[in-house]
């Protein structure tokens, strides 16, 4: 599916009418904080649900995954939700990996109790678990009316067809990152980022599909079509050999970017958007790069658990989102594979420099080179997750 | 005991009535019991014994027993290194904690009670800060890496965080009060004339310590021991924050099996083991070391 050419992102005729007024559009550039830019919100592009929902809504994310001021403390978009529909809207920075955090609300799923969030963001294996296992309620399509603005592309995933269930937050890019001080010339290849002068400082990622998925690419097996249990496991020997030849540190989730500005790892596999949020941060240190044999591809995906107490708030502010100019100043900050139709033109005027960033909006090449680890049986997810856990040392 | 023993014998003429008090004083701490440990083991065990069913985390009873091989066959060598390192950790801090709780008891005068709210001061902290805080001595950027690399002690290539040397220097650290504490009370509780009597008999320093001192002292090296082997061997925080994939602890499989595969059964067959294990090397201890009072 991943031969997704230029075409989707080509923007249908109407599209950009999607993009609020300019005159709003300013306003938000303007600091979304101001009561006027709030007011002129409001006529921008409030929809009847946003109206009616009121009350609060609780969002589970990963860490640097929203907009985010450092002088203030706060989330500009979500504040700006805030005050355009009068919904409170806590954000919680606690997943660290998919299967650690389901891990730890799935009793509660099952018994059908709060888990403390309204709305949670999944990678899409563990997304398409979740639908499997009836975690998570269905939209309704009315209230979630921005749904059009959705890539194409990302609209048909075999889990979720016509995405009742789940919507892309974000795509992620599993590839190398560096610290530019320590590897001046930068790592493209499996065998640059095991080499002699990264030994011990090296960390990889407990996502078992992009860490082994990076070193199947490598090995040449092609991870998004049917590939044997023989070739998964000839890439978790490879890492155990990392491991136990000393190469390989620690196998991390996001925690992984602590121990880059700390200088205690100098080479990872890590993600996308995390390493340009942390140059930023970090005074341009580190460099990150898809392989040159391919790196992986994946969305991260907003869905409602089936214990949400309050759904039309969740709808609210999962549909405020997939507003272009909201979608690209996200992005803007983010960058990760941005979903949104319209929201490339709509970063123009957020920040143009971002405009060809093929991180946020990739082209052709870039798609060409990224591949999606194809889905798993539920015997193969437990044979495999086993294997790379024993890898990991967990036995 | 001793109460027990009083109300048993005072009150003759109301026997059968009065008697039954001491078991209504019982009854919390057996509720307590029954609730938060004889019915979790059991849930436990019956856990162990199960298999993977379709969805996320749904386990059908098989009684399947080889779980509990499998898991050990596993995790040997987790189970090993655990108490491996729960035993240099215990030694290291008995080592650390005598001297320590010896002058705190006998040499300390006034200081007394404000050494011993700084052997506590740590608890006042989050036990996952502290141990964050080892990363950063032990870290890169940290003075001691600074120093022993500038002294050409180690190369710069090597690294003290990541290794099994960060791990054990946090579970000696983390566990310490645990046996500085017993071993304080007891040491302070020998009446220093049985001291001054091992001198009157011409014994030396060394002689009044081997014979009077660490004899006397031994429920709180057994207790202090205990407490700090039990939950370094069960512990799984230094090992995730400090440890690399070659220094994974029992503690770290349970979780993983827990929290990452959701494989309930594997989880609880090693856990459940690991308490038995546990148990018989404490019950070996504790008949060796010869003491049944333990504090």
């Amino acid at each position: 599916m991943m031969t997704a050419s230029s075409k989707d992102f080509s923007i249908p005729p109407g599209t950009s009418d999607l993009v609020s007024t300019p005159f709003s559009r300013r306003a938000l550039l303007a600091g979304a904080g101001g009561l006027g830019a709030a007011a002129l919100l409001g006529t921008g592009f409030e929809t009847e649900s946003a109206q009616a929902a009121g009350g609060s809504v609780r969002w589970a994310n990963w860490s640097l995954y929203l907009d985010y001021d450092n002088k203030t403390k706060k989330y500009p978009t979500l504040e700006a939700f805030i005050k355009k529909t009068g919904i409170s809207a806590k954000y919680f920075e606690v997943i660290d990996d998919n299967d650690s955090f389901t891990a730890k609300v799935q009793p509660q799923l099952k018994l059908k109790k709060d888990i403390g969030y309204d709305v949670v963001t999944m990678t899409e294996w563990m997304a398409a678990r979740w639908l499997a296992s009836g975690f998570v309620q269905k939209f309704d399509d009315a209230a979630v009316p921005n749904k059009k603005n959705v890539l194409p592309f990302l609209l048909n995933r075999p889990f979720d067809p016509g995405r009742h269930y789940s919507l892309p937050w974000a795509g992620i890019i599993a590839g190398f990152a560096w610290n530019k001080k320590k590897t001046p010339k930068g790592i493209h290849t499996i065998e640059q980022l095991f080499a002699k002068e990264n030994k011990g400082k090296i960390e990889v990622l407990s996502e078992m599909r992009d860490t082994i998925g990076l070193v199947m690419l490598w090995q040449g097996t092609d991870i998004s079509k049917p590939f044997t249990e023989d070739k998964f496991m000839n890439a978790v020997d490879y890492v155990t050999k990392m491991i136990h030849d000393g190469f390989i540190r620690q196998i991390k989730g996001q925690s992984y970017q602590e121990d880059l500005i700390s200088g205690d790892a100098t080479a990872v596999i890590g993600w996308s958007g995390d390493i340009n949020q942390l140059n930023l941060q970090n005074q341009n240190q580190f460099g990150f790069a898809v392989p040159e044999s391919g790196g992986t591809f994946s969305t991260d995906n907003l869905m409602i658990p089936s214990t949400s107490t309050n759904k039309k708030a969740a709808e609210a502010l999962i549909n405020y989102y997939y507003d272009p100019l909201v979608a690209a100043k996200v992005a803007n900050y983010i960058t990760y594979i941005c979903p949104v139709n319209g929201a490339r033109e709509a970063m123009a005027k957020v920040n143009p420099k971002q405009v060809n960033n093929t991180l946020i909006f990739p082209d052709d090449k870039m798609w060409a080179n990224l591949k999606v680890f194809r889905g798993l049986t539920p015997t193969e997810q437990l044979k495999f997750s086993t294997a790379f856990q024993k890898a990991s040392g967990n036995g | 005991m001793a109460f027990l023993h009083a109300t048993g014998t005072k009150a003759k003429g109301g026997l059968k009535r009065k008697s039954l008090i001491p078991y209504f004083l019982l009854l919390p701490g057996l509720i307590w019991l029954v609730f938060f440990f004889l019915l979790p083991i059991l849930t436990l065990i019956s856990t162990s014994t199960k298999t993977p069913g379709l969805g996320i985390g749904e386990f059908d009873q098989t009684y399947r027993f080889a779980n509990y091989w499998d898991a050990i066959v596993n995790s040997h060598s987790q189970f090993i290194r655990s108490f491996e390192y729960a035993t240099i950790a215990t030694i290291l801090a008995l080592v650390i904690a005598y001297p320590l709780a010896y002058a705190i008891a006998f040499k300390s005068g006034r200081w007394k009670n404000t050494l011993l709210v700084l052997v506590v001061a740590p608890f006042f902290t989050s036990f996952i800060l502290r141990t964050i805080a080892w990363k950063q001595i032990l870290g890169s950027q940290g003075i001691v890496y600074k120093l022993l690399t500038d002294l050409h002690i180690i190369s710069t290539q090597t690294h003290l965080t990541a290794s099994p040397l960060a791990v054990v220097a946090g579970l000696t650290y983390n566990f310490l009060p645990f046996m500085t504490l017993p071993l304080y009370s007891s040491l302070e509780r020998i009446d220093p004339r049985t001291l001054e009597a091992a001198g009157d008999l011409y014994a030396n320093v060394i002689t009044t310590f081997r014979k009077v001192t660490l004899p006397l002292s031994m429920p709180g090296v057994v207790a202090g021991t205990l407490l700090t082997f039990i939950p370094a061997a069960g512990d799984y925080v230094n090992a995730d924050i400090l440890g690399n994939p070659d220094t994974k602890m029992i503690g770290n499989v349970i979780n993983a099996r827990y929290l990452q595969i959701v494989d309930y059964p594997t989880a609880a067959a090693l856990s459940f083991t690991l308490m038995i294990v546990i148990l018989v090397m404490v019950m070996i201890y504790i008949k060796k070391a010869g003491t049944e009072e333990l504090v």
